[in-house]
């Protein structure tokens, strides 16, 4: 069962916050939500939405058709009738006429709520004054509506409502959980009209809601990083915003630099001086990193760069999803140095993934970047409680002999040895010293443009590759699902295996159609042959966000495989569950001939 | 104890030409580190591009030769990774007051605890002789097509506006007075600014030593360094006289560590490069579930 709702209204009028309120109550009420956000590169005024999608059973994706559309204001209603499924309802303002809007959608329910009624009522009971400035209360009004029409219980609205009116907004809780439970009793004497409903269910396990940036952020600080810089660009500030609300408790620098050079080249300074340290950013920045990145990479520090991929190129979208910066991210700086690419498939994975990528960094002592994107960092999501006993930390070969009161020791910091990987030691060591160039350097860290010390410190670094490859799990490296026999294989990375996962359960439990889906994590350095034996004589099908398909090509120049078909999208809008389906019913059942099948749901 | 002035130079030959102004430069450091007694292994010099930039290779410290301009932004997040470290950063002219310009304004408005000295010559000396921030407008050294037409920087006004504590200017070829200024600098709790006078005898053929020599006085000791902004800005801009010396020394203006001990529990005795991350098996320490409890449902 699903229960697919939506709220919207003017950027900035608290869109968000009543979304990831209805959210909360629903997981409180023990059913599984997957929420997803849209809005405009603006502050105030521009139409924003967000589509909660419910469920009995654990979702992983967003659906376009409605079971319930909530509004306050008369453009929401005007933008998203026509996406309510018949027999589904609409929570509006009582005093925007249907017919002037020529709304004749007699198949739906329509709850006409008094917003300023209700608004005007609490403000005489609470001594609020200015109802005009009360206005921001018609989110909770919609969401508690929204919640009596469902027969979703009230307290669960109340309980999450505790999470939002927190500090100096406290004192406005009481006024909003009256407001809102005058508009849930009213609502609730529609409910006999709708089929869907939320009742309290049992929960099977424990489980969290978050954010994409939260459970990033939660990763980040599980793996012992205490050091993070940011420079504030959309969609990846709430990352750094979140660890600043939580720094004080862990000792937490975070810094926001003056642009993401200095962010990204501080993180260095940090690691070299034995902090776990990271950058977050999104496109934009991450270029602005490139040439740092290369220094990183060039002497051996470890470093974790999360990029929050969103519309490119140069500002492109920059509130909208896509996953256009896979190739950027593998070969972003000038000449060849060893980095690690890697990118979560959920919220959950995101957390699991991010202390992997500290791990990694560590031990071969290269930067690593996450690929992340807009979709997965504002999404929020129930997922299973973390298992922190899962989590390891591997901080690679590490010096800590001390010299006491001996000769200061010159230091090889970059040693030849076996597996290319030399000890570090940090900055402040005892007894030590070493240096660092970007410039080719001998042994200790001194420039020289020796060819024969080229030749080997050059692959001293690049063959660290190959041996990531060979020691990195194979469940690190792939994700897959379904059925590995299927005659099609779907290819997918980052949050669209969120989509394609939702969409191969449906296919299966509801069309008999079982397909195998293999999500790419360790995208570089590729494991090609592990790659090449899950695709071989499949029919392939790869589904991303962006133009070109850069996943299928950068498998197809590892690997050899070319890919069949490509479904893409780069509208800026995630792809939907229904409309992946369809697509991917065009090409298993109607022997589509095209290779490209493009996407463009959603406003 | 052992003798830190003689093991702060390294053996590394220096590629410098002869008569290069950073030979007097590196003698002021290492004189200066040598005398305050500071272990090598306690000071990290982070430098960037250009013949400033090989410095560090000279040193017997943690030396961290960087990107262009980025000199100020690594040595600060090893800094605040680490605060117990001495950490110096060294730019040149086109280094800090150019490519790494703002840094160099941004880094004055933390403060943090680092001293920063700039090799000033007016020329982008490891690329033949371009005009850098500092050259004035209208004048033509060797490398140049045509006189400059940009203005110069100005850039004791610029550390003074961006809010450095301890602003000063030291001469290459003094030595003595540039290692003292140093000393002062690395004591200072705060961030420091060192420009360094030190013509490029191969393509600054217009700022000459000798040129300089003319021009150079020595700030009155009495009255500097002052904590008067307004004293030190109009030495700054005096444009008749070439003063070198403390211009600005303001101790009680809070480090960025400072500032950030008081919004964290307990930094900096803890800090991002001391953590104790995990236990012996690997078992990460950090203990995120109260946080977590936030998101349970």
């Amino acid at each position: 069962m699903i229960v697919n709702w939506l709220i919207g209204g003017p950027q900035g009028m608290g869109v968000d916050t009543s979304a990831n309120s209805f959210a909360r109550s629903c997981a409180y009420a023990g059913y599984w939500v997957f929420g997803k956000r849209e809005y405009h590169s603006n502050i105030t005024g521009e139409h924003s939405y967000f589509i909660v999608t419910v469920s009995d059973k654990p979702v992983h994706s967003f659906r376009d058709k409605l079971d319930v559309l909530s509004t306050s204001d008369e453009r929401t209603l005007r933008l998203h009738i026509n996406d309510v499924k018949s027999g589904g309802a609409v929570i509006y303002d009582a005093e925007i006429s249907l017919e002037a809007l020529n709304i004749k959608r007699d198949d739906l329910v329509f709850v006409p709520i008094k917003y300023n009624e209700i608004i005007k009522e609490t403000a005489e009971k609470f001594g609020l004054g200015d109802v005009k400035k009360l206005q921001v209360m018609r989110n909770s009004i919609c969401v508690f509506a929204s919640a009596g029409l469902l027969e979703l219980p009230a307290e669960c609205v109340e309980e999450s409502m505790k999470h939002i009116f927190t500090g100096k907004r406290t004192k406005v809780l009481e006024p909003n959980k009256y407001a809102g439970l005058v508009a849930y009793k009213y609502a609730q004497s529609f409910s006999h009209k709708i089929e869907k409903k939320l009742p309290k269910r049992e929960v099977e396990t424990k489980r969290v809601i978050l954010t994409g940036t939260q459970a990033t952020a939660l990763g980040k600080l599980a793996a012992g990083c205490r050091f993070q810089t940011y420079y504030p660009i959309t969609p990846a500030t709430d990352e750094s915003e979140f660890l600043e609300s939580i720094a004080k408790k862990y000792n937490m620098v975070v810094i926001q630099a003056e642009d993401e050079i200095a962010a990204i080249t501080m993180s260095i300074g940090a690691s070299l001086a034995g902090a776990r340290a990271s950058s977050s950013t999104s496109g934009p920045g991450f270029s602005l990193m490139a040439e740092a990145l290369g220094w990183a990479g060039m002497n051996e520090v470890p470093i974790v760069v999360i990029d929050y991929q969103r519309g490119g190129p140069s500002t492109g979208l920059p509130t909208r999803h896509e996953q256009g910066d896979l190739k950027f991210a593998i070969y972003a700086g000038h000449g060849e140095f060893p980095r690690i690419v890697l990118s979560p498939g959920d919220i959950e994975e995101a957390f699991y993934i991010v202390v992997d990528a500290f791990n990694l960094a560590e031990k071969y002592q290269c930067p690593v970047i996450v690929l992340e994107d807009k979709l997965l960092a504002n999404s929020v999501k129930t997922i299973n409680q973390l298992d922190l006993s899962k989590l390891k930390i591997e901080r690679g070969k590490i010096l800590y002999d001390s010299q006491n009161g001996k000769m200061l020791k010159k230091f090889k910091r970059f040693e030849f040895s076996e597996d290319g990987i030399s000890p570090r030691v940090f900055l402040g060591h005892e007894g030590f010293i070493f240096w660092n160039s970007g410039d080719e350097h001998d042994e200790f860290g001194h420039i020289t443009e020796d060819p024969e010390n080229r030749l080997r410190m050059h692959e001293k670094r690049l063959k660290k590759l190959q041996k990531i490859v060979e020691e990195t799990p194979v469940e690190k490296k792939i994700g897959e699902f379904g059925n590995p026999d299927s005659k099609f294989v779907v290819v997918t990375w980052g949050s669209t295996v969120g989509v394609a996962l939702s969409a191969l359960e449906e296919l299966k439990e509801e069309k008999g159609v079982e397909l195998f889906l293999l999500q790419i994590k360790m995208i570089h350095p590729l494991d090609a042959e592990l790659v090449k034996s899950k695709i071989k004589g499949k029919v392939k099908i790869a589904v991303e966000n962006n133009y070109s398909g850069q996943l299928a090509s950068h498998i197809t120049e590892k690997t050899g495989e070319f890919f069949d078909h490509l479904i893409l999208k780069w509208t800026g809008r995630p792809i939907s569950h229904d409309e992946l389906i369809s697509a991917l019913e065009k090409i298993i059942k109607m022997n589509y001939k095209e290779k490209r099948l493009v996407l463009s749901a959603g406003i | 104890m052992q003798n830190f002035q003689s093991i702060y130079r390294s053996d590394v030959e220096s590629d410098w030409c002869p008569g290069c102004g950073d030979f007097g430069i590196l003698s002021a450091i290492t004189q200066a580190l040598g005398e305050l007694e500071i272990p090598p292994w306690k000071c990290a010099i982070f430098s960037g591009i250009g013949c400033s930039g090989k410095t560090p290779h000279f040193i017997n410290a943690y030396g961290i030769h960087t990107l262009h301009g980025r000199p100020l932004p690594f040595a600060i997040g090893a800094k605040m990774a680490n605060p117990s470290l001495t950490v110096i950063a060294i730019s040149g002219d086109g280094d800090g007051y150019g490519i790494g310009a703002g840094h160099f304004v941004n880094a004055g408005r933390r403060n943090v605890d680092i001293t920063y000295i700039v090799h000033n010559n007016g020329v982008y000396g490891l690329t033949k002789g371009q005009a850098s921030p500092t050259l004035k407008r209208g004048v033509q050294p060797k490398s140049l097509k045509y006189p400059n037409l940009n203005d110069m920087v100005n850039p004791i006004a610029l550390a003074l506006a961006s809010g450095y504590s301890f602003v000063a200017r030291g001469f290459a070829y003094n030595v003595k007075h540039l290692k003292e200024i140093i000393k002062q600098a690395v004591i200072h709790k705060g961030l420091a600014l060192i420009d360094v006078l030190q013509p490029c005898p191969v393509f600054n053929t217009v700022d000459t030593k000798e040129k300089y020599m003319e021009r150079i006085k020595i700030l009155d000791g009495n009255e500097f360094p002052t904590t008067d902004i307004k004293k030190a800005f109009e030495k700054a801009l005096d444009e008749e006289n070439l003063w070198i010396g403390i211009f600005y020394k303001n101790p009680e203006k809070q480090t960025y560590e400072e500032r950030y001990s008081e919004i964290l529990s307990s930094y900096p005795s803890e800090c991002p490069a001391n953590l104790k991350m995990s236990d012996e098996k690997g078992n990460p320490t950090t203990d995120i579930s109260e946080v977590l409890n936030n998101f349970l449902c």
